[in-house]
């Protein structure tokens, strides 16, 4: 199968989970900006993605590409690894237009997925897992607080080191899309001479976006937390 | 203009293939900064030889930047810190006195050393016989002029034809790919009616050719068309890629 | 008293009788042995192997189609018993294998460096001659012919170049249809751009990489014979003798650059395409690797080595500037159809520019003596290059030189600039531009670039008749190793020409009229004595060289061989001098086989030895090159001899006496080699004084 075999097959694999986890980025973060507008708008919502069918068979769908992705990151990265050869270079320098995310994807990577199981275990943990455990007849958590997101958000970014922790997750994730997002439209074919520079600004536009809306969530409980 | 500067050399020598490497540095006095690179090492050659030491090996050829023979790892940067330009037009006026000069082989799975500085980039040549051509007989051709080409993808196939098979790309790659290789002979004959025919073929066969040498996977780092000596662009590796995949999806 | 005087006197008599007796014995067989010497000289004069150019019957336009309607051919099922060595991957050597190898011929091709895509063929900066009149300015066939002729100073064989111009238009096709990304108009069509010695547009140019572009071409169609196994490709050899069996070529020794071991290698035929010997001067445009020594092979081996003296000098180079330097680079012709070459008038000026005071974009137009455009209006800086240089020659020893040497003239491309623009300029010359500064350090848009004459390739090389055969049976030589084409001097664009002619066009035709007769020769053993003895020679010749152990590095040889070389067998060459270069040649040879020091072991991988080896038939060819140009009694083409110039000081031929090809013969080492003449019969073109003034 070339999308096993060959090496622009496994990078397309990288490029699809990659941009399909993009997208659900955008929508993940749009959903929080509304915890800002309206607590009762955002708690619909999360009630709305509970443990429903299809929300839970969107989150299947989701975990099963963030295995995908990670498992070929480090299939490509040990590939790429012994392409390198035994020996390596004493000096290495930089090149000037070379983006340092580019060098670093593995370990922006691996930050990520630290910072996503923190997450998982403050929000996906107490609220859809514990809904799924109840409604499987075990008592796990709170059922009463498992569709108050705005409590945990609250319970959470009240914390200071939370807050530091989820701005350092969302800065490499920062990192890791401003390569990522243009890198998948690349490796789908999607640019040449005259939109290379157009394609960079797309995907710097879209990390931005990104990090920014999480990020606004997390700093306006925390400062409201202070108030 | 014109001056003298003193520098350190540490050169990697190593006695063949199986051979274990390592650093030997080198003082060097009296170096005139219009002198190429080559030519200081030329310079370093005659006093090893005047010393009854055997010299430094090392590829080189044509020494005006056009036959890729050369391929030295200078200071982190195949062929040197200086942009677009070969090893060989590499000139001692962008050092400056006293410096010290690392001087590295190619490092790449796919590019053995063979001894001190000369690797064997034969894969390079394997990539190209798998498909980096038209197949056409000599004899029995149309006319030169038969089917007209537009400018711009003639301009365009140029740019890609422009590869010297230095092999730089591959070297400077943290993943050693040598997508910008393949990519640079793709784009060439994709974008000219006559190589058109064979694309999606010859985008299969050489990628397929690229993966069985032990060559690494692309991320897209840009580091190769960075390091290129003939400045050949990164957006060649995303037509590469669309070729491939049209390829694959049509099969 | 008297008895006893005429008894002295007796005995005198007797004596003066027998002294004059004696005498006259003696003179006698003097004169018999120099009438049997004149004899033999003239037996052997009369049994000499003529020199048979084998050019076929019929009018000048018809022979080759002649020839090709008569030629014995190979049929498949044959041509796969058969095996053909091509030595050498440039234009000539890849699209020959190539195409022998597409014909369904093995082949065995050789190449020294790792690639075969390195060949120099791939330094060829401006262009490509074809006669394909795309631009309706009047070009045609005959007229590729005849300047090529002319450029040439009528120093080659008609039939030949009438072949190359008809064979010129279908290499044009060849390339397109191999993806070769020559420049276009903005209609889609064949740009082209004009070179010296022409006044028509008939180059065929991709960027100023056209060599690249073109071996590159034939590199990929050897590339797939390669994966068809058609072709087996030996990278990283270097052909060290060619194996004679009972007359006739029949393999090569090799040495295996990488382990250092000698190779024995069997074939019908043998191809060798490895350029031309300009790096007998050390510093030429050369590449370093570049040698004659394949030549030398073949001629030691029998084949005559034809006008070794014609070698030609390039007048747009970049000037020297160190004892340090390696090598010389040059800039396109093609830069002279914009840029204009121009010296001061006035010699302070000059002085001033060689003590770096003044720049050249400081010196008024009135001040300029732009020399070319004032000796030869009709073709203005357009003039084939041997008179470009040596007019650059006569302005620098006259003291008008523009650089610290004194050795340089200035090509100006500020009028190119207002005319066109910068953009313009930079989209024709970009590359060139920046390679000029890249090595000079100094911006050409601003200041005019300098540039010199430098050695730059050479016409001369292996006689071969039509069929490209050499004087050895089965033993073919194409592109710049060969002699043919170019007479005393080769135009610009032509070269790239010649090595595709040979290789796609030519030789897998004339070659099929000898093979044919070869279908039933079996594959010979590489243990038969002649491949045993050959090994063994070559062997015997590295380990002498390994043996000196001397005091001196093989670069400072050659060097000095190379200033030898430039002075006395450059560009202005003089009876006096040449005697003094052979001279020296002979002291620098007994240097090199006394003193020379070759570190590391043969039997690995040894840059020392290579070049010493390649040096040591530099040395020959350096002598066999001097030996020509002192015979060569009359001024042609890249063959400059002062003593035969117009008041003017163009070069002035000498028809009657010296219009033949030069033939050298091996006669043994340390001989001296026998001259034989091809005459040169021009039937269809009147020699003519070259006149590139009206």
């Amino acid at each position: 199968m070339w999308l096993v075999n060959s090496s622009i097959g496994r990078k397309v694999v990288m490029s699809i989970s990659g941009t399909a986890l993009v997208l659900f980025l955008l929508f993940h973060a749009a959903m929080n900006l509304v915890a800002i507008i309206s607590e009762d708008g955002y708690n619909m919502i999360c009630e709305f993605l509970g443990a429903n069918w299809y929300a839970l068979v969107a989150t299947a769908g989701l975990a099963f590409l963030v295995v995908v992705h990670i498992l070929y990151a480090f299939y490509i990265t040990m590939q790429n690894y012994r392409a390198r050869g035994k020996e390596r270079y004493a000096v290495s320098a930089r090149q000037a237009d070379v983006e340092w995310s580019s060098k670093n994807m593995l370990a922006l990577g691996v930050i990520i997925v630290l910072g996503l199981g923190l997450h998982l275990f403050n929000f996906w943990y107490k609220m859809q897992f514990t809904e799924i455990m109840h409604m499987a007849g075990a008592s796990a958590g709170d059922i009463a607080l498992a569709t108050d997101g705005v409590y945990w958000i609250k319970e959470t970014f009240s914390q200071w080191y939370y807050v530091v922790l989820y701005l350092v997750w969302l800065g490499a994730l920062w990192f890791h899309l401003t390569h990522g997002v243009w890198s998948a439209l690349h490796t789908l074919g999607l640019n040449n001479n005259t939109w290379m520079p157009r394609v960079k600004c797309i995907s710097n536009i879209v990390s931005t976006l990104v990090v920014l809306m999480f990020a606004s969530v997390v700093v306006y409980y925390f400062v409201i937390s202070l108030i | 203009m014109e001056k003298a500067i003193n520098i350190t050399l540490k050169v990697w020598r190593q006695a063949g293939p199986k051979a274990k490497g390592g650093f030997e540095t080198y003082e060097l006095k009296n170096i005139s900064t219009d002198s190429s690179f080559l030519e200081m090492l030329d310079v370093l050659n005659e006093q090893l030889v005047s010393e009854r030491k055997e010299p430094i090996a090392f590829d080189h050829d044509c020494r005006e930047g056009i036959c890729g023979m050369c391929s030295l790892y200078i200071n982190g940067h195949p062929h040197g810190p200086d942009a677009a330009v070969t090893t060989c037009q590499l000139h001692m006026r962008k050092f400056k006195d006293g410096d010290t000069i690392t001087v590295e082989p190619w490092r790449s799975n796919a590019f053995p050393v063979i001894k001190d500085l000369m690797v064997d980039r034969g894969a390079y040549d394997k990539i190209i016989q798998a498909g980096g051509f038209v197949s056409v007989n000599t004899g029995g051709v149309p006319d030169a002029n038969a089917i007209p080409i537009p400018k711009k993808d003639a301009d365009e196939a140029m740019d890609a034809a422009s590869c010297i098979g230095c092999g730089a790309c591959a070297a400077a790659c943290k993943n050693g790919s040598a997508m910008l290789f393949v990519a640079a002979k793709v784009s060439q004959l994709a974008l000219l009616p006559q190589g058109r025919v064979e694309a999606a073929a010859r985008a299969k066969a050489m990628v397929a050719k690229m993966d069985e040498l032990g060559f690494g996977n692309c991320t897209n780092t840009g580091a190769c068309a960075a390091e290129c000596p003939k400045s050949v662009s990164l957006s060649n590796i995303a037509r590469l890629n669309r070729e491939f995949l049209c390829a694959k999806f049509k099969d | 008293m008297a008895k006893k005087t005429s008894k002295q006197e007796l005995a005198e008599a007797a004596e003066l009788v027998k002294n004059t007796v004696v005498d006259a014995v003696l003179e006698a067989k003097e004169k018999a042995e120099e009438v049997v010497k004149e004899t033999v000289k003239a037996v052997k004069a009369a049994t000499a192997p003529a020199i048979d150019a084998k050019i076929p019957e019929g009018p000048l336009a018809e022979k080759w189609s002649n020839y090709k309607a008569h030629q014995k051919l190979v049929n498949p099922a044959n041509k796969r018993r058969l095996d053909v060595i091509v030595v050498g991957t440039g234009l000539a050597g890849a699209s020959a294998a190539a195409s022998l190898a597409e014909m369904g011929f093995n082949v065995l091709n050789f190449c020294i460096q790792d690639s075969p895509r390195r060949a120099h063929s791939i330094a060829a900066q401006g262009g490509i001659n074809a006669a394909k009149n795309y631009q309706n300015d009047g070009d045609s066939v005959y007229r590729l012919f005849y300047d090529t002729i002319k450029g040439g100073d009528y120093r080659a064989r008609e039939a030949n170049v009438y072949r190359l111009a008809e064979v010129s238009n279908n290499i044009i096709d060849q390339c397109v249809a191999q993806g070769v990304p020559f420049a276009r108009e903005y209609g889609g069509l064949l740009d082209n751009r004009s070179f010296g010695g022409a006044q028509v547009s008939r180059t065929f140019y991709a960027k100023g990489q056209t060599g690249q572009q073109l071996l590159l071409g034939a590199y990929s169609a050897l590339s797939r014979q390669i994966g068809k196994g058609k072709v087996k490709m030996y990278s990283r050899y270097e052909m060290l003798d060619v194996v004679v069996i009972d007359g006739r070529a029949r393999g090569i020794i090799a040495r295996n650059l990488v382990t250092g071991r000698i190779e024995r290698f069997f074939a019908h035929a043998v191809v060798v395409g490895t350029g031309g010997y300009g790096n007998a001067f050390f510093l030429s445009t050369n590449a370093m690797a570049s040698n004659g020594s394949a030549a030398m092979q073949m001629y030691r081996k029998g084949a005559y080595f034809a006008n070794p003296c014609y070698a030609q000098i390039h007048p747009t180079c970049i000037p020297v500037h160190g004892a340090f330097q390696s090598k010389l680079t040059l800039m396109s012709e093609s830069l002279r159809n914009d840029g204009r070459i121009w010296v001061p008038k006035k010699l302070e000026d000059a002085k001033k520019l060689q003590a770096g005071t003044l720049k050249g974009r400081d010196i008024p137009e009135e001040d300029r003596d732009y020399y070319l455009e004032r000796r030869y209006p009709a073709f203005g800086n357009l003039v084939p290059r041997d008179v470009a240089s040596r007019a650059a020659k006569e302005r620098c020893d006259a003291g008008y030189g523009v650089n610290a040497t004194g050795l340089a003239v200035f090509l100006d491309f500020s009028d190119a600039i207002k005319r066109l623009g910068k953009d313009v300029v930079e989209a024709k010359y970009g590359n060139l531009f920046q390679m000029y500064e890249k090595i000079v350090d100094e911006n050409p848009y601003e200041d005019p670039m300098m540039i010199f004459p430098a050695i730059h390739y050479t016409m001369g090389g292996i006689w071969v008749d039509y069929e490209l055969q050499t004087s050895v049976k089965g033993l073919f030589c194409i592109g710049e190793a060969n002699f043919s084409d170019h007479g005393a001097n080769r135009l610009g664009a032509s070269a790239l020409m010649q090595g595709l002619a040979d290789g796609y066009f030519v030789l897998p035709y004339t070659i099929q009229n000898y093979l044919a007769d070869q279908i039933s020769v079996p594959r010979m053993s590489t243990d038969l004595p002649e491949f045993a003895e050959a090994e063994k020679a070559v062997q015997a010749k590295i380990d002498k060289l390994m043996a000196i152990q001397g005091k001196r590095s093989v670069d400072s040889i050659h060097r000095e061989l190379g200033l030898v070389m430039w002075d006395f067998v450059g560009m202005g060459r003089t009876k006096e001098g040449l005697e003094t270069a052979l001279t020296k040649i002979k002291a620098i040879k007994k240097e090199f086989w006394s003193n020379v020091f070759i570190p590391g072991k043969a039997d690995d991988l040894n840059n020392e030895l290579e070049k010493a080896l390649r040096l040591s038939d530099f040395i020959e060819i350096g002598e066999l090159m001097a030996r020509d140009a002192l015979m060569r009694e009359e001024s042609c083409g890249g063959h400059f001899r002062e003593e035969y110039q117009t008041p003017e000081g163009e070069a002035l031929r000498q028809d009657d006496k010296v219009s033949f090809a030069s033939c050298w013969k091996y006669t043994g080492e340390d001989q001296e080699p026998e001259l034989l003449k091809e005459e040169l019969n021009y039937e269809f073109v009147k020699r003519q004084t070259r006149n590139y003034k009206s």
